[in-house]
């Protein structure tokens, strides 16, 4: 299993969140906006500015400096 | 007693759902464009009347927003008899995170299970009664915006109120954490806390900031034990209980949850693949914007202005005959026509204006594009060391500064909220525009566009500016972060956009049947005064205060009194610049008349300078009052009224010289 940061996903590929490495703020909220370590999402959108995410349908955009500190495996 | 409060995610239908339970029946505790703060409703149920309280839409009851803090207070000191929380069924794992905390918290709970027709749409489907018994709370499918399952709701709701039932979610957190909540318990259980003993334990463990402060004010030498301990524990804890409300819901999801395999490509989808493209994305952005403001302009002046205008005159002249008729001295005359109808009226004729702007500003934020806004800006802003968020600020504000000011409580970080509050006042608002139209038609009738289209972005341009400046000198702290949900396209609701339109609008009316109406007044008479003196001369008192203040401005071009007295009524509401000006240049309110003289007070440069320095100084008394609330320091609000007014003054100079120096004097 290969792990990379979300920032380096392409559109369209499906990842699970491993962990992530921001600040503690950061995290909460990615938590509470359930990017949670074990939750699966597709990757919508990832070219310039922040990556979409999306969780069962669902669109979450999160900026690319926090998306780089989102590990993840395929 | 008999309150419901109203709580649940942006975007989970919240403010519809409101709407549909109150109807007419409601009022703005203040202004919401982003329900800001709480607004409040009755309803009639069985003879009874019920209060019914929305607060903010927030994903969380932390302490990380404004918001949040707002929400949660409420639901814990004022301890409401029900909570209604509604739930957006297409995403309803995310949305139980908050129905979690509210179990949490120990209320009682009725869960609206909103948009149900969407989720089934998405071939979502959900088990109402497995779903109720897991949560052990009452769930209610419902539809706001076609206002279906309403009546179920209230039914339950208020069954529920009467009901003496032990409301206590059976959240397991693993032995670890309840081990040390059982610990924090003992400790607590002597001290008076505003806050549930089990509830403080658990936020304790989140490390929740505020909660640690409240605890730090008990002075309690086994609590500061007990808080140093926490903090040398490590941080697991905190992700740890998050963790375990989402093994929590996913218990209840598993059971009475079913998604769909695969997820359809949507029309929202469709629409997001042009609006947040790459390259598509900015130029749809001004497209919309530009728009927003060309329709703003074509409907709101051009179309039923003038309307306005006709009606005031007419209601004008009746007075003065009536007047007349009554033998009223001629002062009393001059009070009501030049006073009170030339000043208001000139105030009010900007009204449709303001209601077409508003109106489509409610568009462009029921439908979920706003939150595009932001994604796309965030580049841009990053670069200035803000976050797309801001940028939403930012365009309430052109608006008007006080909704845009108080809709930065969405941010969640001190540097950002703190910089989009200062420089939120360079956004021009819709009082400004005004001021512009009167010397556009003295100077630049064929460029109007063109005129307002710099002024508007001079503002976001200095705006930025500034913003740079900031985060770089008074604000370093850390960056800020962006997460941000893209909620699905929606059709607005005319109930929303209106309702939304006219809490504005009638704010506008209150100041200027109360501000404005004041600050006319004070000047009508000061204008009048010494006993004797020609109304609205240079010898009157408010004519010797421009002159005293008239040099600041020679260096801008328009070291003139009436300039001064303007701009010196400008601070306490935009709005009463043109009225001012008005009097104090052709002595009576009428447009052309004051066209005519501003033409030969005012040179092409001078008027440019002059429009400058009302784009960019001091924000209006009620602008300062809400970033004085909204910062809670007095300090920063003289800050932001005096650096503001020092940049004003720097930019129309520097027009004015540059443009002198290059022979456009």
């Amino acid at each position: 299993m290969l792990t990379t940061s979300l920032a380096k996903l392409h559109s369209g590929e499906i990842c699970k969140i491993q962990k992530i490495n921001a600040g503690m703020n950061a995290t909460k909220r990615l938590y509470e906006m359930g990017l949670n370590t074990g939750s699966r999402v597709k990757v919508v959108k990832n070219d310039i500015g922040p990556v979409i995410v999306s969780l069962y349908g669902n669109k979450i955009a999160v900026g690319r400096g926090l998306a780089e500190k989102i590990i993840v495996a395929d | 007693m008999n309150t419901i409060a109203l709580v649940g995610n942006p975007n989970s239908g919240k403010t519809t759902l409101f709407n549909a339970l109150t109807g007419s029946n409601q009022r703005v505790g203040n202004w919401p464009g982003v329900t800001v703060e709480k607004k409040e409703g009755k309803i009639k149920f069985k003879g009874q009347i019920y209060t019914i309280i929305d607060l903010p839409g927030t994903y969380s009851l932390g302490s990380f927003s404004e918001d949040e803090i707002v929400a949660r207070d409420f639901i814990l000191k004022d301890k409401p008899d029900v909570v209604i929380n509604v739930v957006d069924a297409t995403n309803i794992e995310r949305n139980l995170y908050l129905t979690t905390q509210l179990l949490e918290m120990g209320v009682k709970v009725v869960v609206a299970l909103n948009m149900i027709d969407e989720a089934k749409a998405k071939k979502i489907e959900i088990d109402i009664n497995t779903l109720s018994q897991k949560l052990g709370a009452p769930v209610v499918p419902t539809i706001a915006s076609k206002k279906k399952g309403i009546e179920e709701l209230v039914s339950k709701a208020i069954e529920l109120m009467h009901k003496d039932v032990d409301f206590k979610a059976h959240i397991s957190y693993g032995e670890n954490i309840e081990r040390e909540i059982e610990n924090i318990k003992k400790v607590l259980k002597d001290v008076k806390l505003d806050y549930p003993t089990d509830w403080v334990a658990v936020k304790a463990l989140e490390k929740d900031q505020y909660i640690l402060k409240e605890l730090e004010k008990t002075h309690n030498s086994d609590i500061s034990s007990l808080l140093k301990n926490l903090e040398e524990k490590e941080e697991d804890y905190v992700l740890e209980v998050i963790d375990k409300r989402y093994e929590f819901i996913n218990r209840v999801t598993n059971e009475a949850v079913k998604l769909p395999k695969d997820n359809i490509e949507t029309i929202s989808d469709k629409i997001d693949k042009f609006v947040t493209h790459k390259f598509l994305g900015l130029p749809i952005f001004a497209l919309i914007m530009f728009v927003v403001f060309q329709l703003t302009f074509a409907i709101g002046q051009d179309f039923l202005g003038g309307y306005v205008g006709t009606a005031i005159e007419i209601l004008g002249s009746a007075i003065e005959t009536l007047l007349g008729s009554l033998n009223a001295p001629d002062w009393v005359i001059s009070f009501f026509i030049e006073g009170i109808i030339g000043g208001i009226g000139t105030v009010l004729e900007f009204v449709p204006l303001i209601v077409v702007l508003y109106m489509l500003m409610g568009i462009l934020e029921d439908s979920g594009y706003m939150a595009r806004a932001a994604y796309i800006m965030d580049n841009i802003m990053r670069a200035l060391g803000l976050q797309g968020k801001t940028f939403i600020s930012m365009i309430i504000g052109f608006g008007c500064n006080v909704p845009g000011v108080m809709s930065t409580r969405t941010l969640d970080n001190k540097k950002d909220r703190m910089i989009a509050i200062l420089i939120n006042p360079f956004m021009s608002c819709g009082a400004r525009i005004p001021i512009y139209l009167v010397f556009i038609s003295a100077f630049f009738p064929e460029h109007g566009g063109l005129v307002l289209f710099s002024l508007y972005f001079l503002g976001i341009f200095i705006a930025l500016l500034m913003a740079k400046i900031f985060s770089k000198t008074l604000f370093k702290g850390e960056s800020s972060y962006f997460i941000m949900e893209l909620p699905p396209y929606r059709f607005p609701t005319a109930e929303n956009v209106l309702r939304n339109m006219w809490d504005n609008v009638s704010e506008f009316l209150v100041r200027a049947g109360t501000t404005i109406f004041i600050v006319v007044a004070v000047l009508w008479i000061l204008a009048m005064l010494p006993v004797g003196v020609e109304p609205y001369s240079q010898n009157s008192i408010l004519g010797r205060i421009g002159t005293i203040i008239a040099p600041i401005f020679a260096p801008a071009g328009y070291g003139t009194w009436q300039a001064a007295v303007g701009l010196f009524s400008g601070i306490a509401a935009k709005e009463a610049v043109v009225a001012i000006l008005g009097m104090v240049y052709a002595g009576v309110e009428e447009g052309t008349a004051l066209v005519t003289a501003i033409q030969s007070a005012f040179t092409p440069l001078s008027a440019v300078s002059f429009m400058v320095m009302t784009l960019l100084y001091t924000p209006c008394a009620a602008t300062l009052g809400v970033i004085k609330k909204e910062t809670g320091s007095i300090r920063w609000t003289l800050f932001s009224a005096l650096y503001s007014f020092t940049i004003a003054w720097l930019v129309s100079v520097l027009v004015y010289q540059v443009g002198s120096a290059i022979g456009l004097g």
